[in-house]
């Protein structure tokens, strides 16, 4: 009797998180409806959404700029020791290419760029509210939405995408000086190779079609997080931390699927 | 030969209003009007529903029933665009402040200039120079909000909440957690801003002494209704014993001390 009940009420529970998690996801596409107005802010106040992506965009280049350079030279190394068996170390510089262009620019960039510059939107979101400037906005007329979060995830969308290229440049870079420095390679072969094997339709397009959609959702997920906080110290260091959980988890879902399909060629 | 008022009506009328938060009751059948050019005082002990008043009043929280009128135009059904025309008429002094933490004193002043009028950057400079020279802190002009004290701080707010001369000003708690010195300028200021700019005062708070010293009409809220109005004087002469506890100070008497509860040994012995 007394165990029928434990499980009915686990039961209860389990239904209850999914669809307290069902709720969410409602306020959150509801809230991403609400929030559409508010990109007019883009043809009205661009200076807003300047200042914003210079915001972002200056807080994560660094650790673009580092984890690129990391990254390039640790595919060149790997690669290198791969593509040696097979006498194919001439094909250096299209791994490595490919790899950074297509899957690891974007991903890595997306995730380097929620865990710095999402946490701080939603930090950022989360203490204005929770200290009344929001309130005080909407008081005094200003559309938080409009003047507060529409530039910020404007700026995620933007700052995202041109982030992933930067990695991407530097990584090739970075590459480019281990082969030829340290691994011996021949300059021109890893150019030509790279330049031949590279297509701007499918590998090119396609890494930018990613980052996009990554800068949309991390966005997207940060500036939610943050307004729908609840308004205490405790509050906002969940949102947080939720942001960085809730949009690294759903880069690499989406990045899965977005691989997935574009490998078919739809 | 008897000249009417030109607008005798008042400023914010409430009528038969009810609120509920989370299914508790706020308010019920609350009825009260605001006459313009006055400093009307809202009382009543902590958590009695004062600031959701203020918010009920500015439009952020929607009544189960009853209707608010502020200038003749019914909040709660107002569209969003005429709300926010009406709300740039309202100044808003919020008990925290409230100020933009990422602008400085002289951009939160300038701020709702910036975003709802195109005015030029030197009237701008003028206008914001003007309403901190009001409130004492125009050399305080480049210090952010993190730096200021809690009475500077809300000078700054009181600045920021006149700077588009608005018709009303809406005070939540101004005297709060004020030292002696503070408290006497910011009541100062109160008074005079709304008589040298012919506004309109809301001040709600549970400051006896210091709401009898400035208001003209006080209310004192209990239980969700209004349960004694009129001038200090009249307040303070009353006999009523609902008003004497309050206005007195008394810890207990017809306003409960305690939060509604069980019965207290059930409590104690119950599991």
């Amino acid at each position: 009797m007394d165990q029928d009940w434990r499980i009915v009420s686990r039961i209860r529970h389990i239904g209850r998180r999914v669809l307290d998690g069902v709720a969410r996801l409602g306020r959150a596409v509801v809230f991403l409806v609400r929030l559409v107005p508010g990109f007019s802010v883009m043809a009205t106040r661009a200076s807003l959404v300047v200042q914003q992506i210079y915001m972002t965009g200056v807080l994560t280049l660094v650790i673009v700029l580092v984890s690129g350079a990391f990254v390039g030279m640790i595919l060149a190394l790997q690669g290198y020791n791969t593509l040696v068996r097979y006498d194919a170390q001439s094909s250096l510089g299209l791994l490595v290419a490919l790899s950074l262009v297509r899957e690891l620019g974007p991903v890595l960039t997306a995730l380097l760029f929620a865990g710095r510059a999402g946490s701080a939107m939603t930090a950022e979101i989360g203490l204005m509210k929770a200290t009344e400037q929001l309130a005080g906005m909407e008081m005094m007329a200003v559309d938080p939405l409009k003047r507060v979060v529409a530039p910020r995830f404007l700026a995620g969308w933007v700052a995202v995408p041109l982030l992933a290229a930067i990695f991407s440049a530097v990584g090739i870079l970075a590459a480019y000086v281990v082969a030829v420095s340290d691994l011996g390679l021949d300059g021109g072969v890893f150019w030509a190779q790279m330049q031949s094997g590279v297509s701007f339709t499918n590998d090119i397009l396609g890494g930018v079609i990613k980052s996009v959609v990554f800068g949309l959702v991390i966005g997207w997920i940060a500036v939610f997080e943050g307004y729908d906080a609840r308004p205490t110290s405790e509050g906002v260091s969940r949102a947080t931390t939720r942001t960085v959980v809730t949009s690294s988890l759903a880069v690499l879902g989406l990045d899965f699927i977005m691989t997935a399909f574009m490998l078919r060629g739809l | 030969m008897d000249p009417k008022p030109l607008r005798a009506e008042p400023l914010v009328s409430v009528r038969d209003l009810s609120f509920y938060r989370d299914r508790r009751l706020i308010f019920q059948g609350l009825n009260l009007a605001i006459e313009r050019g006055k400093v009307t005082a809202i009382m009543g002990g902590s958590g009695v529903g004062k600031t959701t008043l203020l918010n009920l009043i500015g439009g952020r929280l929607i009544p189960a029933a009853g209707v608010i009128t502020v200038d003749g135009e019914k909040v709660s059904t107002l569209p969003r665009r005429e709300l926010f025309r009406l709300r740039r008429r309202i100044g808003m002094l919020f008990q925290s402040g409230a100020l933009l933490t990422d602008l400085d004193v002289f951009e939160n002043v300038a701020f709702p200039l910036r975003e709802h009028t195109h005015l030029p950057e030197s009237l701008i400079r003028d206008l914001v120079l003007m309403k901190l020279e009001l409130v004492g802190l125009r050399g305080a002009r480049r210090l952010y909000p993190a730096e200021l004290s809690g009475g500077m701080g809300r000078r700054v707010a009181l600045a920021r909440a006149i700077s588009l001369d608005p018709m009303m000003v809406m005070y939540d708690e101004p005297f709060a957690g004020l030292d002696p010195i503070s408290m006497g300028v910011i009541t100062k200021l109160i008074r005079e801003l709304n008589d040298a700019l012919g506004m309109t005062s809301i001040v709600v708070t549970h400051d006896v002494t210091e709401a009898s010293a400035i208001a003209d009409y006080i209310y004192l809220l209990d239980q969700g209704r209004v349960i004694a109005e009129g001038t200090p004087a009249a307040m303070q002469a009353s006999t009523a014993p609902e008003v004497r506890q309050f206005m007195g100070g008394l810890p207990d008497g017809p306003v409960a001390f305690h939060y509604p509860a069980g019965e207290y040994l059930a409590d104690l012995l119950g599991s």
